[in-house]
């Protein structure tokens, strides 16, 4: 166990150096239009250097005048080191702005993981019971359709109903324009009023996913001979289904939603940016479209430990979940 | 079941000639026939297949049809008040010099306040000026026996921009007009007045009087006397809109306000302009109305579909071109070939795609790559990012395929590396891979019309799904033109739903262990 455990570890490092170096790569050949920008505006104050000496001094001084192989190297010394560097769009240590920017996205993904386990794996597991049935034709068609709408299309129609018709919530960000005068509980109710439209689009988004993967798992348990065996000897069906089915049926579960924790440190792009909520998807968005590579660099990297993690996690929770399963 | 019913009707005469091993007598289906057949049995799936169905011919024959090209922009008529004179009603003494005289200002000051006191004299630097009453509010101003000005309100306007007319004559123009006779004579020449106040010279009609100044407002344009004398019978009428046909023949409509504080009556005049037709409302010509740019929203979701499609379509059939040989490669060679090739799609599995998507946009942005070679750019990223996937399925399938029995049969009896693979172990993957190609096909679509909604995928002036609902992110478009994202939010959803329900069928239809 313990070896397969730093057998994979020393895999995912592999991996990780490989996914780094290309995301370096990318992010180098790019035109540097942040440096290009501001050697720009640098050059046009009264009395400036040129704007090529400019630009020259701007790649010295961000490391971008050494070669792709040679900068990944001191890249990666910082990144191991944990030196992120200073973000150029948000002119603050890279890990000063990660740091006030994940956290709202770490509750946001926390509650709508939540309702969606709440909501989809009940569902799943009726719809795999009443196999064929209208029922079953439902909640296969909802979760396509979850599965088929585009987040931006239904957080546009979230905030036309909820917020432009019957005006409950506000059209973007996390706080109203009242905020720093409210109570402490004013203050949280408030932020909380401006999540709920973020969270809703992300359960809707994401609730199809899961509930196929339940009712698919279920199937096939409920196809299983144990299955047959305990309706033979007589068990009522709500037992057969709960204290059998599902219980093996968890164990899928438990495993892919153990693999999709990490996640929640990932931050929801669009969400976050179609809101103008504040977070870790939100504050990236931005850098990447401004070309800042430190930050770029920080959350893509960051993005694959994540991934990684998530993939052990997923392999480990099965054999720690499913006895059957032994690692070699 | 129906097999057996056809087999049990009544044949005819022909038929009773089949001998008993005929395949009709046992009705038996191929294994496509069956997956057909499981397949058309999901109604959720025959609903994907007509959605998919309506949407090739909504984006291929309905943009054929549609008169309007995917560019072409719309013009209308936009009606602005402009304004076009302005009136006054000359309610001031103007003054004009006797030839060889001087009617300054300071006297024209001292014959105000005499003409207010109805004084006949007035005094200035110890001369005494007399002042003679013509007709009403027509003033002569003489010193001794010299009159030195007149002093009127009436104004003769000539006909000729470039007459002059005499001191003599002005006096004795207006002193007939305000006095109301036929006739006057100045410098020796008879001239007549008529009751429209024309001054008409025997050679013909030079000049008319008027209390009422009309002046232009736009440039190079002159204001013909009937419609200066419209204006003032309006004035006089309190009539605030009238049309008045011009020398042109063109009918002019025209507006007139009084504005109090400067007693101008300004006349205003609808011009119109020719502006896009942005945003203009569905209408019988414009079914789902146009957008921003003033081009036809149908057509341009019709147009917006092809590239949709056509980019899912491509995307895919790239990654699973790629995903097969290397999968295919991997699942059947084994060993070092296949840890290399998996540890490159592990590699691949971590790239976080979107964010990679997004950075590479806002550089394409910041190249300004031509909107044709983007979309060319995109479709390579897209479908370069989607292989390891496919790799994966098929990898997992030929690692099973293999070691059977029929795999065993082809290498005994010496067939090639390459016919084993490609004619052997792929065809066995096929059903898995059409069902994942299907259900990639919508994420495609979606992925790219997410990038084309941020506005880094798809560009103007090519229209897709995304770049359409684009306009969106304008709280104004979003309150206020439901017709410029709905229909295309409501299209992407039907066509991904489309393929979702047909891959969700196939599935269900190629997995033999289905119960129906």
């Amino acid at each position: 166990m313990y070896k397969y455990i730093i057998k994979r570890l020393i895999l995912s490092v592999i991996i990780l150096f490989f996914v780094v170096f290309i995301i370096y790569a990318v992010l180098r050949c790019l035109p540097a239009s942040y440096v290009e920008t501001m050697a720009m505006q640098l050059s046009q104050a009264p009395g400036s250097k040129p704007y090529e000496e400019w630009l020259v001094q701007l790649n010295a001084q961000y490391g971008l005048d050494i070669g792709i192989v040679p900068g990944f190297f001191v890249q990666l010394k910082n990144l191991v080191t944990f030196n992120f560097g200073d973000s150029w769009k948000y002119t603050v240590p890279v890990l000063e702005k990660f740091n006030s920017v994940i956290w709202v996205s770490f509750v946001m993904g926390c509650i709508a993981l939540v309702l969606e386990l709440i909501i989809a794996i009940p569902l799943g597991v009726i719809a795999a019971t009443k196999q064929y049935s209208k029922t079953d034709y439902a909640i296969t068609a909802i979760a396509l359709t979850g599965i088929s709408l585009p987040t931006f299309f239904l957080a546009t129609f979230l905030k036309l109903i909820f917020s432009v018709k019957l005006g409950w919530f506000d059209l973007f960000g996390l706080v109203g324009r009242d905020h720093q005068s409210l109570t402490a509980m004013g203050q949280f109710l408030d932020k909380a009023n401006h999540l709920v439209l973020p969270i809703v689009t992300l359960v809707i988004i994401s609730i199809g996913g899961l509930m196929r993967y339940t009712r698919t798992n279920m199937l096939e348990v409920l196809n299983a001979d144990y299955i047959r065996t305990a309706r033979a000897k007589g068990l009522s069906e709500n037992k057969v289904i709960y204290n059998h089915a599902f219980r093996n049926t968890l164990i899928p579960l438990v495993t892919i939603v153990g693999g999709s924790l990490p996640g929640l440190f990932s931050g929801a792009l669009i969400t976050e940016t179609l809101f103008a909520i504040p977070g870790i998807g939100y504050a990236s968005y931005y850098a990447m479209v401004a070309g800042d590579i430190p930050f770029s660099m920080f959350y893509l990297s960051f993005l694959a430990i994540l991934t990684l993690a998530g993939n052990l996690i997923t392999d480990l929770l099965y054999g720690v979940v499913d006895p059957r399963v032994r690692y070699s | 079941m129906s097999e057996k019913e056809i087999n049990t009707s009544a044949v005819s005469p022909e038929e009773e000639q089949l001998s008993l091993n005929d395949d009709r007598r046992v009705k038996s289906l191929s294994p496509g026939a069956l997956v057909a057949k499981r397949f058309f049995r999901n109604r959720l799936a025959v609903v994907g297949l007509v959605i998919l169905a309506v949407m090739f011919i909504f984006s291929y024959i309905g943009g054929w049809i549609m008169p309007y090209g995917q560019e072409q922009v719309f013009f209308t008529e936009e009606y602005q008040m402009k304004e076009y004179a302005g009136a006054t009603e000359n309610n001031e003494y103007r003054y004009i010099s006797a030839e060889g005289q001087d009617f300054g200002a300071v006297l024209q000051a001292k014959f105000t306040l005499a003409a207010s006191k109805k004084a006949d004299t007035f005094d200035n630097k110890d001369l005494v000026y007399t002042v003679t009453e013509l007709g009403p509010e027509l003033y002569t101003v003489s010193q001794g026996e010299t009159v030195i000005g007149l002093a009127y309100k009436d104004i003769i306007n000539p006909f000729d921009q470039n007459a002059k007319f005499s001191f003599n004559f002005t006096v004795a123009a207006l002193e007939a007009y305000v006095n109301e006779e036929s006739s006057f004579t100045a410098d020796g020449v008879n001239y007549t007045i008529d009751d429209n106040a024309t001054i008409a010279s025997p050679d013909g009609e030079i000049a008319y009087v008027s209390r009422v100044i009309v002046q232009s407002k736009v440039a190079g344009t002159t204001i013909s006397r009937e419609l200066k004398e419209l204006v003032s019978q309006n004035i006089e009428d309190g009539i605030t809109a009238f049309t008045y046909t011009g020398a042109d023949g063109v009918e002019h409509e025209y507006t007139m306000e009084y504005n109090p504080a400067d007693k101008i009556w300004s006349i205003k005049e609808a011009t119109a302009t020719r502006v896009f037709d942005m945003y203009s409302s569905p209408s019988s010509e414009h079914p789902l109305g146009t957008d921003k740019n003033g081009m036809d929203m149908l057509t341009r979701l019709m147009y917006g579909g092809r590239v949709s499609l056509r980019i899912g379509f491509i995307v895919v059939f790239i990654s699973a071109f790629l995903g097969v040989i290397l999968g295919g490669v991997s699942g059947y060679f084994g060993k070092w070939v296949d840890q290399l090739i998996m540890r490159i799609v592990d590699i691949f599995y971590c790239i976080p795609s979107t964010p990679l998507l997004i950075i590479l946009g806002a550089a394409m942005d910041g190249m300004r790559v031509d909107p044709q070679i983007r979309m060319l750019y995109l479709m390579l990223i897209l479908g370069f990012l989607g292989w390891p996937g496919i790799a994966r399925l098929v990898r997992g399938q030929i690692l099973s395929l293999r070691e059977q029995e029929f795999m065993t049969a082809t290498e005994s009896s010496g067939l090639r590396v390459s016919r084993r693979i490609f004619k052997h172990l792929i065809p066995n993957v096929i059903p898995q891979l059409i069902v994942t190609c299907t259900m990639s096909l919508g994420s495609t679509i979606i992925t790219e019309s997410t990038l084309s909604f941020l506005g880094l995928g798809v560009k103007f002036p090519f229209a897709s799904w995304g770049n359409i609902m684009n306009d969106v992110n304008n709280v104004h478009v979003l309150t206020n033109y439901w017709f410029i994202w709905i229909p295309a939010g409501v299209l992407l959803v039907l066509t991904v739903l489309g393929f979702n329900f047909v891959g969700d069928g196939l599935r269900d239809a190629f997995d033999p262990k289905m119960k129906r």
